[in-house]
């Protein structure tokens, strides 16, 4: 597919750049829709804003009920590893409204989910294999008769050995999938030599999700046994081959339908196809429309997480911080099946390195087997995994050392031109964190901070505050090469006004009004005029998950390819009618203009309609230059990397362990923004949602392998008194060096890691505390994570 | 029996419901029975806000405006009362209200699902300050959104938001038409005594009478945690006695050396009037629940239930209250820590009903601190809690009252670390008794929210806090700490 070589470096002055980074996050001017200004570099407002505001946005259990719609609620294992003898549902059957249960001899096709791996029971059948995992299904008329009778439903269970932790499931060696080791260089023998050595461990815990919208399926059954799905999903293709599956249909009697998910940070990339298989299955037994909503506590329950991890490691060094060589090893928790967790896996193995040379280096990677929830994609999908791991090391070898973590950092930096190649044989070209930690280091005030910091800790007895910047290197692309497709479909009306549908998907990420800028622009009409429509697999299909941060750079490109050629055919249209080339006819607010005329926008479609000219098309893209070996891990595996820096500090109380954030400084590369607004907010959003991961948000599982933390009330994610009122976000200058749509970069995930910085200086003041040296603080740094480091 | 018509007053229009039973939330009320799907669940439980609606309550000659979560509240509930959602701000035109507006303009939505909840805890700012002509700054933005969770934004464009509204042109509700409905309501309402499946009495006689006639019945005072038995445990409620409209039971007087709190007292009024009196408290009382539930829930209903991890018992076992008792045999007082007597168990007789919390005033060299220990700071259960008031004369002790929670089955009052000061001098020595005394006077459990040994650490340490406290050193609590703060010479 054409690509736009250097189009992006042959727009200048789309944003108000000046000599450098701006602050773009204090409030800015709304702008009223349909301005005659370009739509890309905008901060359009959301293009649901509106709709959200006033209670007027539809999501999947707001869409008017059909009538005869039934309710299902699922029946879960109350046993972590048992023998399923039998389920006894004559107590729930006979409860008010109650229609039926739905067991896996319901299924009329694969009883098998529909997986890459094939190791999942669409409901558990002979053995149960984590608590919370599901049986069955109970059908009634509303949804609470259906979880009121769920919990009446009988399971006999002959409990056997569960596995629950993961250092235990790698000593039994209870694999998902087969260890992966990556490995370059003598490692063992750097290490042996090197002037320094550190070895330690370290546990990071997994995430709920917490969208706020929960999951949620509803299954209609059409004619000719045919089916249509609305699902909350980030991966409508999958829902509707995962359906097809287990109805043992084929793909073209599912549709399946998503305008908007409330929230899904890779929860809702498999995790949602669960829930349409369910609601499908009971649909089909019951030839009623069937809606499954799960209850929060079962959302919990039910699905999977953010991999917990394990590590150890042994690592040598230079008086300078440089490492010389290391060895790591990765336990990754993928609870009782596979699930993406390969995938994962190997992301984390691919961001071990962050932005960090590793010249001789060894990682072995363990997708261990538990008898929990099957843990799944969460936004950075094992990259933040990956890089915590570096970024603990290099903070204890500046403590080893007694110097200032920044110097051992960037001691360590992949340089551009020599040690320039990742430990998976890829060359890093566009390596610009240099530059940008200089930038950070001197707008945040770093070193000054870092001394006043010391100075007041000294004074201190209770209270110690800690200073730390990190960096971000984030690769973009599927690691599944065949993934990086898109495509999309633009229509022009009679009357002008345009709609676009693609195969991505909106969770509020701003997909879709970054795509509605795209095509405002191609066609030179202004933003009012074009409309996005439900993603559904009946008009692109075969599209993939809107994950791995890539929305806008495949979707947003197959948008552009689709305008641009109803674009190139109206211009050939006019330029015949007006002699001159189509290259001369310019389309740009609202209107087209000729060397020789100017007409309105609709005025030219409303002719080249009455001409017979095909006034919709499709477009398709592919992401040019990636490739690797999936049995190495070796190739170029990222199209273009991501970059970003924060600089946090905190403050800890070192008799409860209880801590804060006191000020963030954020420097962050989208490439050319092409929404500044929507950017900005994923950069804050994916920051302090990073900042729970790494300190208030502790999932806690019981000696029973039950998940106790399972409802806000018990689990905490971040709330509005954890952000600080010194929360600056500034935007990296320079666009894509790779040909990426607008120039952008992609931004969903890589600020996630911003907040590893948010650790690392609780770390640095745990170190004020205990007065220097290595700090062993495993993730989350809740009260009690804090005041164990402080005494260990 | 079937429940009395729900009457309340909607955009402006009298809404009138009849047979809705008496457990049915507002929620479900507003999705599934009137199809106005504009206010979402997020979690059925009042702890993440997407549900929030505001209230309007008739309160000496004005309206008064609370924001609350309709997934924990009853549907009878609002009878009488005035009812927003997200869906009835904008005009009639189309125009926004300056809360959604503002977030428009703000970026305040990105996946949108929590936005209904945040544009009405918005709107209730809007009419409690802003329309009263107060600013809303960051600080208080984040006190009265602490009870909504968005997983998006990171808040920050929300705050501005939140500042921004009072900026756009004013919105003001039309308070006097609403007034002259609910009083004509209200008129209607006085001429029916309580009856049915739900019961909500006027006066205090009518609310024994009736405890004694249906002791089967599920009493409420606000919900906000007997509401979850609904959602999350899924129990059902035939009949229901909402003690929230007695007259008697939302007073709070000022009498005797005592501060008197009814039992139907919100809590937001009553830790208003404890922090009256006591303005150390103003951040344990923000840190206690969200506004929604502080909004809906009361103090009698806290001190009912007796969660040993509910944060209110400490702070009054602490200050030596009083909780007052009544049935059909008269009144009796006894000191809280008295009233409990195992899990979630008390004195209360299947008759009685909590009419009154006894606080006394404060005492003259009273030294008093309440510290809550949970994972997040806002909005949290806490896995300690500790309030510690000595009264000190000459640096020594006359009297010290420590109340603890999440150290025991029950809220606690520590006997043991209170004998060890009673009649010493306060010194670091005398502190570092207490702190033995406490970490020995209880064996807290293990659970998610904390270890036993963290617990036993931190009652020690919290004394040791209280200790510096007393002596005038500064930044030793986080609570208080700022940047700038720390920054100053």
């Amino acid at each position: 597919m054409a690509g736009e070589p250097g189009r992006a470096a042959r727009q200048p002055g789309r944003l108000p750049r000046g000599g450098g980074a701006r602050a773009v996050n204090a409030p800015d001017k709304h702008l009223a829709q349909g301005a005659a200004v370009p739509a890309t570099g905008q901060p359009h407002v959301h293009e649901s804003a509106r709709a959200q505001v006033a209670g007027g946005a539809t999501y999947i259990d707001d869409i008017p009920e059909v009538k005869g719609t039934l309710h299902a609620a699922p029946i879960l294992s109350n046993v972590a590893h048992g023998h399923l003898r039998g389920v006894d549902a004559a107590a729930a059957l006979a409860m008010e409204g109650v229609r039926g249960v739905v067991l896996a001899q319901d299924i009329p096709g694969d009883p098998i989910l529909a997986t890459f791996v094939h190791d999942e029971p669409i409901f558990a059948r002979d053995k149960v294999e984590y608590v919370g995992q599901v049986v069955g299904l109970v059908v009634a008329e509303t949804v609470m008769q259906a979880r009121r009778a769920a919990r009446q439903v009988r399971l006999d269970i002959e409990p056997l050995p569960a596995v629950l932790d993961v250092r235990e499931a790698l000593a039994a060696q209870s694999f998902v999938l087969k260890p992966v080791t990556v490995r370059r260089g003598e490692p063992e023998q750097r290490i042996a030599a090197a002037a320094h050595r550190l070895s330690g461990s370290l546990d990071v815990g997994g995430q709920e999700h917490f969208y706020l919208e929960g999951q949620v399926g509803y299954a209609m059954p059409l004619e000719q046994d045919q089916w249509w799905i609305y699902s909350s999903t980030q991966h409508p293709g999958e829902v509707q081959h995962w359906v097809a599956h287990a109805l043992g249909l084929e793909n073209h009697d599912v549709r399946v339908e998503c305008r908007r998910m409330g929230g899904g940070f890779g929860g809702k990339e498999t995790q949602a196809g669960h829930i349409a298989v369910w609601a499908a299955l009971a649909a089909r037994k019951f030839r009623r429309p069937v809606k499954l909503r799960l209850d929060r506590d079962d959302d919990f329950m039910v699905t999977g997480k953010r991999h917990p991890f394990a590590y150890d490691y042994e690592v040598g060094f230079d008086g300078d911080g440089r490492v010389a060589g290391l060895r790591l090893t990765m336990a990754v928790n993928c609870g009782f099946s596979a699930d993406l967790s390969g995938p994962v896996a190997d992301r984390a193995v691919f961001h071990v390195d962050n932005a960090y040379f590793l010249g001789d280096v060894e990682i072995a990677s363990y997708r261990c087997r538990t008898n929990t929830q099957s843990h799944t994609a969460f936004r950075g999908f094992g990259g933040p995994q990956g890089m915590i791991v570096m970024e603990a090391i290099l903070g204890d070898i500046a403590r080893a050392l007694g110097k200032d973590a920044l110097d051992v950092r960037r001691a360590n930096l992949y340089g551009t031109t020599e040690r320039n190649v990742t430990h998976y044989d890829m060359t890093v070209e566009d390596n610009i964190l240099a530059p940008l930690i200089a930038r950070l280091e001197q707008s945040s005030a770093y070193r000054a901070r870092r001394a006043e910091i010391a100075a007041w800790n000294d004074g201190s007895p209770v209270i110690k505050r800690g200073l730390a910047l990190t960096p971000v290197k984030f690769g973009i692309s599927f690691t599944a090469t065949f993934f990086n497709q898109a495509g999309a479909l633009v229509h022009v009306y009679g009357d002008g006004s345009v709609q676009v549908n693609h195969g991505g998907t909106e969770m509020g990420q701003g997909l879709h009004t970054k795509i509605l800028q795209i095509v405002a622009d191609e066609l030179g009409v202004p933003f009012g005029r074009v409309r996005i429509s439900a993603t559904d697999t009946g008009k692109v299909p075969n599209a993939s998950a809107t994950a791995a941060s890539s929305g806008t750079d495949l979707n947003g490109r197959a948008a552009q390819f689709a305008a641009r050629q109803v674009r190139q055919r109206l211009a050939e249209y006019v330029a015949e009618k007006q002699n001159c080339r189509p290259e001369q006819v310019i389309f740009a607010h609202g209107q087209v203009s000729t060397p020789g005329a100017v007409m309105p926008w609709e005025q030219l479609v409303d002719d080249a309609y009455h001409s017979r000219v095909q006034l919709w098309s499709d477009g398709f893209y592919r992401t040019p230059k990636i490739h690797y070996d999936k049995h190495t891990l070796t190739g170029r595996p990222f199209y273009y990397f991501s970059y970003g820096a924060a600089c946090t500090e905190v403050a800890i109380d070192t008799l409860t362990g209880e801590n804060r954030v006191l000020k963030v400084d954020i420097l962050h590369d989208v490439g050319h923004s092409i929404n500044p607004a929507i950017d900005i907010g994923q950069i804050e959003g994916g920051f302090v949602q990073g900042m729970g991961w790494l300190t208030t948000e502790q999932l806690v599982w019981n000696g029973q392998g039950v998940l106790a933390t399972h409802a806000p009330s018990t689990y905490k994610i971040p709330a509005t008194g954890d952000v600080p009122a010194h929360f600056r976000v500034e935007l990296w200058p320079e666009a894509n060096p790779e040909d990426n749509v607008g120039g952008s970069k992609a931004v969903g995930e890589p600020p996630f890691m911003l907040a590893i910085s948010v650790w690392e200086a609780l770390r640095d003041a745990a170190a004020a505390a205990r007065g220097g040296g290595p700090v062993r603080m495993d993730a989350p740094a809740t009260a009690e994570n804090v005041l164990k480091a402080l005494r260990a | 029996m079937d429940a009395k018509t729900i009457r309340f007053v909607r955009r402006g229009e009298l809404v009138s419901l009849a047979n809705v039973p008496p457990d049915r939330t507002l929620l479900e009320l507003l999705r599934e029975d009137l199809g106005c799907t504009g206010t979402k669940e997020g979690c059925g439980e009042g702890d993440c806000g997407a549900c929030t609606v505001v209230l309007g309550e008739p309160r000496g000659g004005a309206l008064e405006y609370k924001a609350i979560n309709s997934c924990v509240r009853l549907a009878h509930s609002i009878d009488g009362m005035a009812l927003w959602t997200v869906e009835d701000l904008a005009a009639a035109d189309g125009s926004l209200h300056p809360a959604q507006e503002a977030m428009v303009q703000c970026h305040g939505s990105q996946c949108g699902f929590c936005t209904p909840g945040f544009v009405m805890s918005l709107f209730g700012m809007y009419q409690n300050h802003v329309c009263r002509g107060a600013a809303i700054d960051r600080a208080l933005a984040q006190e009265e959104l602490s009870g909504n969770l968005c997983r998006c934004t990171g808040y920050r464009p929300i705050l501005d938001a939140a500042r921004r509204m009072g900026d756009l042109p004013r919105r003001p509700v039309d308070e006097a038409g609403v007034l002259a409905q609910l009083r004509a309501l209200e008129d209607k309402r006085a001429l029916v005594p309580a009856s049915g499946s739900y019961l909500d009495p006027r006066t205090l006689d009518e609310a024994v009478a009736l405890r004694a006639a249906n002791p089967q019945a599920q009493v409420v005072a606000g919900c906000t945690d007997a509401g979850l038995w609904i959602t999350k445990m899924h129990k059902r409620f035939p009949r229901v006695l909402d003690v929230t409209r007695v007259a008697e039971l939302r007073r709070v007087e000022a009498r005797d050396g005592e501060l008197v709190i009814g039992a139907a007292v919100t809590l937001t009024e009553a830790f208003a009037a404890l922090v009256a009196q006591r303005p150390q408290l103003k951040p344990f009382a923000s840190r206690f629940a969200g506004l929604p539930v502080r909004n809906s829930g009361t103090l009698g209903g806290n001190v009912a239930n007796g969660s040993p991890i509910g944060d209110s018992m400490p702070l009054l076992i602490a200050l030596g209250a009083r909780v007052v008792l009544v049935g059909p045999r008269g009144e009796r007082a006894l000191p809280l820590e008295d009233f409990y007597t195992g899990y979630r168990q008390n004195m209360l007789a299947p008759d009685e009903l909590v009419a009154r919390l006894e606080v006394p005033q404060p005492a003259p060299g009273e030294f008093l601190r309440a510290y809550k220990i949970s994972k997040r700071y806002d909005d949290d259960i806490s896995a300690v809690c500790l309030v510690l008031n000595l009264h000190l004369q000459g640096g020594v002790v006359q009297h010290a009252g420590i109340g603890a929670g999440g150290v025991a089955a029950t809220p606690v009052r520590a006997r043991q670390a209170e004998a060890a000061l009673t009649g010493q001098a306060w010194t670091a020595q005398a502190a570092q008794r207490a702190a033995d005394a406490l970490r020995a006077e209880f064996r807290p459990i293990s659970d998610m929210r904390a270890s036993a040994a963290y617990r036993a650490e931190v009652l020690g340490n919290l004394v040791q806090r209280f200790w510096l406290e007393s002596q005038g050193v500064r930044h030793v609590n986080l609570e208080d700490f700022r940047v700038a703060e720390a920054l100053a010479p």
